[in-house]
């Protein structure tokens, strides 16, 4: 089984090192920083922290040297879907690609290249340490299912789902892998761009009373454009914001929205809160406080 | 006559200087070094107009001696402390307040029974020292009478304000223009204060789903439909204030953003809290000009 991972940041580096520790798997990373490429390519994808783990793949920021694969694994930040999707899709003509991006709207832009292409959402995250070895911070499930538009076949989902499992990052193949993706856009939706506007930290969003109710505001407009379109959430995003708000769980996190704003990096908002707007969009819904967040934000990065 | 200026920011030293052409003025300071520099140096204008006028100034209050017309010009949150410090003297005085927003001639009200002036100015400056100010924008003062205080005597500041070289005009209800500005400042100063940007542009701006336009359009919207529960007619249209204002050409940058940039206090209660509370009292939704007012609070939040 041939694997690529198109953008090889953070959890495109967790995926690909663990997949290289498979025997029956041959990976390779396509991705523009040229000197992260040539540190995978010199001594390996390097990870440490939740799991230390070397893996030896190819790397390459030149999409004509990828050879037919059978799996891709998108993992670029949503904004570079696109041209990272043009550039890499010959490699996939017989295969399937699936996104473990963040946000709606990732699939979409795959499936305008490629024809078999596999919904998915993922939990663990990392950061980018220097070329060649990310820290890994947190483990966590992923889950993959069709792309209904362009379905990959089932049996394909399966095997990619196994594979990841069998590599050390636990995913699962479902019918139906909306539920999730919809339950991580509106958490994430509703809880980054309150931290990025504000400075606070996840856990201090939270104990502010009259804030608190401004991220259930953008909840529960999330959730109505997810019923909407007949999604079943497979867990409350409600729930799942109190529960980081522990001390002990993500108090202190800055949201990866505001670390960006702080270093004036671009970021994913147009597949947050502007995915739901533009689902809401299509399904009759009203998304005005999700609107507003994401005027607001886009003005911020107006601001650099 | 003598006038008596109460804070020397950009707004006060405009009225200190203009009206020492004409007579007696003595400058309230916060800070004793403000105070020596305006009695050593005097007070400098450049911009649209170029003179030094002569001040006397004080930082305690009760070297002050009396005065006919007291001009509290101090930031929305300096006007308690203010009104302290005048309390139980200058019996012959009418007070003028010149705030932003809401509540300022409540707040004096509470520390004297002089007779009050509401007023609302539309004119700018730049502050570059203690003794010098830059004049910006010659927009015009509105002044009205609050409470008991005869019409008459607001048409005399007005004409003094007038043969001062400043630009005022007296009004028989100041509400409906303080109302059009409270509204123009809770969205512009609060969207501004959130983005980073100066009241440039992308304030106007309608074309793109995300652009900033949509949403200051949406809470000027909200404000109108609180003013209307209220009662208020309001004199100009906030939503063509701010689009004459960002095709000026140079792009001011609103008090609220200044402070919170410098991590100080803003003035969000007297003008988003104001208006929020208002909506409340009328029974009007206004989720918008509440996720802006939260987000202003909780951005203060954020500086400890």
């Amino acid at each position: 089984m041939r694997i690529c991972v198109v953008g090889c940041g953070a959890v495109g580096s967790l995926f690909a090192a663990n997949l290289a520790q498979l025997d029956n798997v041959e990976v390779w990373a396509y991705d523009l920083a040229q000197d992260h490429v040539d540190a995978i390519n010199r001594e390996g994808l390097r990870l440490s922290g939740a799991g230390d783990v070397v893996g030896r793949l190819r790397g390459t920021s030149d999409p004509s040297e990828l050879p037919e694969c059978d799996f891709g694994v998108v993992a670029t930040k949503a904004m570079h879907t696109s041209s990272a999707i043009a550039a890499t899709a010959a490699a996939f003509a017989n295969g399937c690609v699936a996104s473990v991006q963040n946000g709606v709207g990732n699939e979409e832009a795959i499936a305008e290249h490629v024809a078999r292409v596999i919904r998915g959402t993922t939990f663990p995250a990392g950061r980018v340490l220097e070329p060649g070895h990310v820290q890994w911070d947190v483990k966590g499930d992923t889950t993959f299912g069709p792309f209904e538009p362009r379905p990959a076949p089932a049996d394909e989902i399966e095997r990619l789902a196994d594979a990841c499992t069998r590599a050390g990052m636990p995913a699962q193949a479902v019918a139906d892998a909306r539920g999730p993706q919809w339950r991580k856009v509106i958490f994430n939706a509703s809880t980054n761009p309150v931290g990025a506007l504000t400075g606070l930290t996840h856990g201090r969003v939270c104990e502010r009373p009259d804030l608190r109710r401004l991220v259930t505001g953008l909840v529960d407009e999330g959730k109505a454009v997810a019923a909407a379109q007949g999604i079943e959430l497979d867990a409350d995003p409600e729930d799942l914001i109190d529960h980081a708000a522990k001390p002990e769980v993500a108090y202190d996190h800055k949201a990866s929205m505001l670390q960006d704003v702080e270093a004036r990096r671009p970021t994913e908002i147009d597949y947050l809160n502007g995915g739901i707007v533009r689902f809401g969009d299509e399904h009759g819904v009203p998304t005005s406080l999700n609107q507003a967040i994401w005027a607001l934000v886009k003005g911020l990065e107006a601001s650099w | 006559m003598r006038a008596c200026i109460v804070g020397a920011g950009s707004i006060g030293s405009l009225f200190a200087a203009h009206l020492a052409t004409l007579t007696d003025v003595v400058v309230l300071t916060r800070r004793p070094e403000h105070a020596r520099a305006l009695n050593d140096e005097g007070l400098r204008v450049s911009g649209r107009h170029d003179f030094t006028a002569r001040v006397t100034a004080a930082s305690d209050p009760s070297d002050l001696p009396d005065f006919e017309l007291g001009i509290v010009a101090t930031k929305a949150t300096g006007v308690e402390p203010a009104a302290r410090g005048l309390a139980g003297r200058f019996a012959g005085a009418t007070m003028m307040t010149v705030q932003n927003g809401l509540g300022a001639e409540a707040i004096v009200r509470a520390h004297g029974d002089w007779p009050l002036v509401s007023a609302v100015t539309f004119m700018s400056g730049t502050k570059h020292s203690d003794s010098h100010v830059e004049y910006i924008l010659d927009t015009p003062t509105w002044l009205g009478p609050y409470g008991e205080t005869p019409l008459e005597r607001v048409h005399e500041i007005a004409q003094l304000l007038v043969d001062s070289g400043l630009k005022a005009e007296a009004l028989p209800d100041l509400l409906p223009a303080q109302w059009s500005k409270l509204i123009f400042n809770a969205t512009v100063n609060g969207v501004a204060a959130l983005t980073g940007l100066p009241h440039d542009a992308h304030f106007a701006a309608e074309d793109g789903p995300a652009d900033l336009g949509h949403l200051v359009h949406e809470l000027v919207d909200e404000g109108k439909r609180i003013a209307a529960a209220a009662g208020v007619e309001l004199h100009d249209d906030p939503w063509e204030m701010n689009v004459l204002a960002t095709r000026r050409g140079s792009a001011h940058s609103p008090s609220m953003l200044e402070d919170v940039e410098a991590r100080r206090p803003t003035e969000v209660e007297l003008i988003n809290g104001a208006l929020v509370r208002e909506a409340a009292r009328t029974g009007v939704e206004a989720p918008l000009q509440t996720a802006v007012y939260r987000l202003v609070r909780a951005r203060e939040a954020s500086y400890s």
